[in-house]
């Protein structure tokens, strides 16, 4: 394939930029970069990037999927693939142009600062991922080739995981209390409030809590209080269940910071790109490239677009008169990409104005199915505008689940919550993910939510699933 | 310091094709799924009437991954064109894209695949578990049911896999013995020891004539005659429906004797008040005239059967379409010869086709007429619609009935 640049070519663009960024004050990994041809870069896609990763019929799902969109035109090939790990890596296309990879280049250098500053990612253990990811992916394998264990029930429990592994701490920051901790804190909560006029008062009942309780407080990690709490499981199953959390636990931050880190990297681009001296012919190419990529999309939300927006927008704030495309990142911008993610973004620096100027609206689906504009983002309803964005934004659009008790009916039944928000499952999809519930718990589970404005238990106990109006 | 750029290597590319495992199991998850709606997929009309090279698409469910998930009647936002109101329509019946994609994602949409199968793949997938029921031992044997290759003896010439490493060089060795014998004879002094070494033998190299192959000659597998007639009923009280129904039927007959056996004839009967046999063409494209004489097509299938495949050389399998419309004065006839056939017989199946809400005014059913048949190799069958095509298809060819 006759390609217009070679490797030194990239060395010496790269030695450019990386000027741009140290003077802009980025903070990196090293970087490292693979040059791929488009077959390898489907394969990566299928598994999030990983350069090892343990098989399930899933990735190869999502690679039919990906290959086919790729085969009938529906979906270009992204032109940036980087893990977030420590060296930072990140993935060339073998026949993109020279100003493709340039700006890939630049892009994968605002991915790898936000990777290595922003809080969330402060627990992913970047340095060990890479290895991490092989030795699950061995250790699976492991459990496949195991004649006491084989494919079948390795995938069983796979399916079953992979349906629960969003259930999953949602916040790394929030320290989780221990048993101990639990334990004081439901009693100190269970004692009478200090009340000033307690002799006029009359006493209080002490309602005693009930500390054999498992869990004494609902938890959210579901992968986790099956491994811990069901005695049935064997080592390799909680090994499993243990290996998909982590996984799981590796990729949250870029489910909760998919805008800021889109845009954080739209933005590192554009100012070296125009830092950087282009020919004139890359010029024009790169700003046709920028403006694919950061262009909005009708009727969605394109988080390139949002986020080098809001950015901007926060640029502008306290930058001078000089045009935001030739402006470093301020003082400001360092902090949030920092201390923020999506959620906490959207609510601190997405103005109304700025939901005007992008015109920002709610759609609702009708009776008809029809899709139809509910909201828009003027004087009266930005509020709620806003509102119904950051509920489906990043972990938001998953359900709020928690465990409530492990021994419900005195019976090792699982009782899980739905903690509703207005939003009601989708009961094919609750039903199904019960039974992988089942499967893993080994004995009923139930699940309390509303569906259509009343209370319901569904429960699955093995043989059939059930509906039942909840007591309370 | 810059960042390191490794360069691509293709000997990279050509093993890491890492996913091929779990797209194998994918798609055998997928062909699992295939199987179990391919009633669904035969009631399609798509496939009916179709080369066996065909490619046809079927939308199957994709295989899901489910997980707790809002429902769709959740609102989200998106990005306008710079007026929008409040009131647009932005689709009509379906969803728009579904917000961001990330790995958090947000509902699921019903994901159809399209798979790109031949339809000699979905015959495969479908008869798998089938074959023609009672298929006897007949004097003449002929049908050719496999073609292999066994080994037998040995050749000097031939293709690299077949050579016989231990036979060639066998013969090397005896060649090397008998030159030395021959040396000998002649008392002619061993070549001097090349070199300093000693020990060095003189090199003997392999030559062509040492080469030997293992000779491989095909073997066949017979199996016995058969024969497969296709009666079909194309009278004017064929519906485009009934007709439809019983085409369905026929093609999947006729591509399962064409799939799995080599050599069986296939018959077309085509019969209104009169039966004559037709082409392939003719019988899957005919259009319907007149009233309905079951008995002629009865009668020219015994005297083609009489003509052409003697029941003491042939196993004969007959299968029979109807709307079971028949002329009531016919139907003892009918009967008669019906039993007739189940003499010659291996199989007879005489399927009715009565789709719901067809009327049934005036018209008697076969079914119960042909109670009165006992013959163990004489089965009936009602085909109310086209899910009931495949099921009846099965339990005409089912091994465990048979």
């Amino acid at each position: 394939m006759a390609r217009s640049w070679s490797v030194s070519d990239l060395e010496t663009w790269d030695a450019a930029i990386r000027e741009v960024v140290a003077g802009m004050n980025l903070d990196c990994y090293p970087q490292e970069f693979e040059v791929c041809d488009h077959e390898q870069m489907l394969g990566l896609m299928a598994y999030s990037g990983m350069p090892s990763h343990y098989p399930h019929w899933s990735f190869g799902k999502s690679f039919e999927q990906q290959k086919t969109f790729y085969d009938y035109g529906v979906s270009g090939l992204p032109y940036e693939m980087v893990i977030n790990s420590n060296p930072c890596l990140g993935y060339l296309m073998r026949d993109n142009s020279l100003l493709l990879q340039v700006l890939t280049i630049a892009h994968v250098y605002g991915h790898n600062d936000f990777f290595k500053n922003n809080f969330t990612f402060g627990f992913t253990q970047a340095a060990r991922v890479i290895e991490q990811f092989k030795a699950h992916a061995n250790r699976i394998r492991g459990y496949t080739e195991d004649p006491s264990i084989g494919r079948t029930a390795v995938e069983r429990v796979l399916d079953a995981a992979h349906a629960l592994a969003f259930q999953c701490e949602r916040n790394p920051g929030i320290r989780k209390l221990s048993r101990e901790e639990q334990v004081e804190e439901a009693i100190r909560r269970s004692r009478p409030k200090l009340d000033a006029f307690q002799s006029i008062h009359r006493r209080p009942g002490v309602q005693t809590p009930d500390l054999q309780r498992q869990p004494l407080e609902p938890e959210e990690d579901l992968l986790g209080l099956v491994r811990d709490h069901n005695p049935r499981l064997h080592d390799w199953e909680r090994d499993i269940l243990d290996i998909v959390r982590q996984r799981m636990r590796y990729f949250l931050p870029q489910i909760e910071t998919k805008i800021m880190n889109e845009g954080w990297a739209c933005y590192t681009h554009r100012y070296i790109m125009n830092r950087i001296d282009l020919p004139q012919d890359m010029r024009m190419e790169f700003l046709v490239r920028h403006n694919q990529v950061v262009r909005p999309i009708q009727g969605q939300i394109n988080p390139y677009h949002l986020g080098l927006a809001i950015w901007d927008d926060i640029a502008r704030r306290d930058g001078a008169d000089e045009e935001v495309h030739l402006l470093p990142p301020t003082e400001a911008m360092f902090q949030s990409r920092e201390v923020d993610r999506d959620v906490s973004f959207l609510r601190r620096f997405l103005t109304p104005e700025l939901m005007r100027k992008l015109d920002l609206f709610e759609y609702k689906t009708g009776r008809g199915g029809d899709v139809v504009v509910s909201k828009v983002s003027d004087e009266d309803s930005w509020r709620q505008v806003k509102e119904t964005l950051i509920r489906n934004t990043g972990m938001n659009s998953v359900p709020v689940i928690k465990v409530v008790d492990t021994d419900y009916r005195s019976n090792r039944h699982l009782l899980m919550r739905h903690y509703f928000d207005g939003r009601e499952l989708q009961l094919e999809y609750a039903e199904r993910t019960l039974r992988y519930v089942y499967d893993l718990w080994q004995r009923p589970v139930h699940l309390e939510t509303r569906l259509d404005g009343t209370g319901r238990l569904l429960g699955f106990d093995g043989d059939s699933f059930s509906v039942r109006t909840a007591m309370d | 310091m810059g960042a390191t750029i490794r360069p691509y290597s293709p000997a990279e590319s050509l093993h890491s094709d890492r996913s091929a495992g779990d797209r194998a199991r994918h798609r055998e998850k997928i062909r699992e799924a295939l199987r179990e709606n391919i009633a669904d997929v035969i009631a399609e009309q798509a496939i009916i009437g179709r080369s066996g090279d065909t490619i046809i698409k079927i939308p199957i469910r994709g295989i899901k991954e489910y997980r707790f998930v809002y429902g769709d009647n959740t609102p989200g936002v998106g990005e306008g064109d710079g007026d929008t109101q409040e009131g647009d329509v932005l689709a009509r019946g379906n969803k728009p894209g579904q917000g961001q994609q990330g790995v958090g994602g947000n509902l699921p949409g019903q994901d159809y695949y399209e798979t790109d199968v031949s339809l000699e793949e979905v015959i495969e997938l479908m008869f798998e578990d089938l074959e023609l029921p009672d298929l006897e031992q007949k004097a003449l044997r002929q049908v050719l049911a496999q073609r292999t290759t066994r080994r037998r003896g040995y050749k000097h010439v031939g293709v690299r896999v077949h050579m016989d490493k231990v036979r060639t060089a066998k013969s090397r060795i005896r060649r090397k013995l008998a030159r030395e014998h021959a040396r000998r004879a002649e008392s002619e002094p061993p070549p001097p020891p090349s070199g300093n070494d000693n020990r060095l033998e003189e090199r003997f190299p392999y030559h062509r004539e040492d080469l030997r192959f293992r000779r491989r000659i095909p073997d066949e597998a017979l199996e016995s005659n058969a024969v497969v007639f296709c009666l079909m009923d194309t009278s004017g009280s064929m519906d485009t429906m009934k007709k439809y129904l019983a085409r369905s039927f026929f093609f999947l007959l006729y591509h399962f004797v064409r799939s799995r056996y080599d050599q069986v004839d296939v018959v077309f009967v085509a019969h209104d008040t009169t039966a004559r046999e037709v082409s392939e063409e003719e019988f899957f494209a005919k259009g319907e005239s007149g009233g309905t004489m079951i008995s002629s097509g009865y009668q020219k299938l015994l005297e083609i059967i009489e003509e052409r495949y003697h029941p003491s050389l042939w196993n004969v399998y007959a299968f029979h379409c109807s709307d079971g419309d028949n002329f009531p004065q016919d139907n003892e006839t009918a009967i008669r010869l019906a039993r007739e056939l189940c003499q010659v017989c291996n199989l007879f199946g005489f399927g009715e086709i009565k789709p719901d809400g067809a009327s049934d005014w005036g018209s008697g059913s076969l079914l119960s007429e042909f109670e009165a048949i006992e013959e163990p190799n004489f089965r009936a069958l009602g085909i109310n619609g086209r899910d009931e095509i495949w099921p009846c298809f099965k339990e005409f060819l089912s091994r465990e009935e048979a």
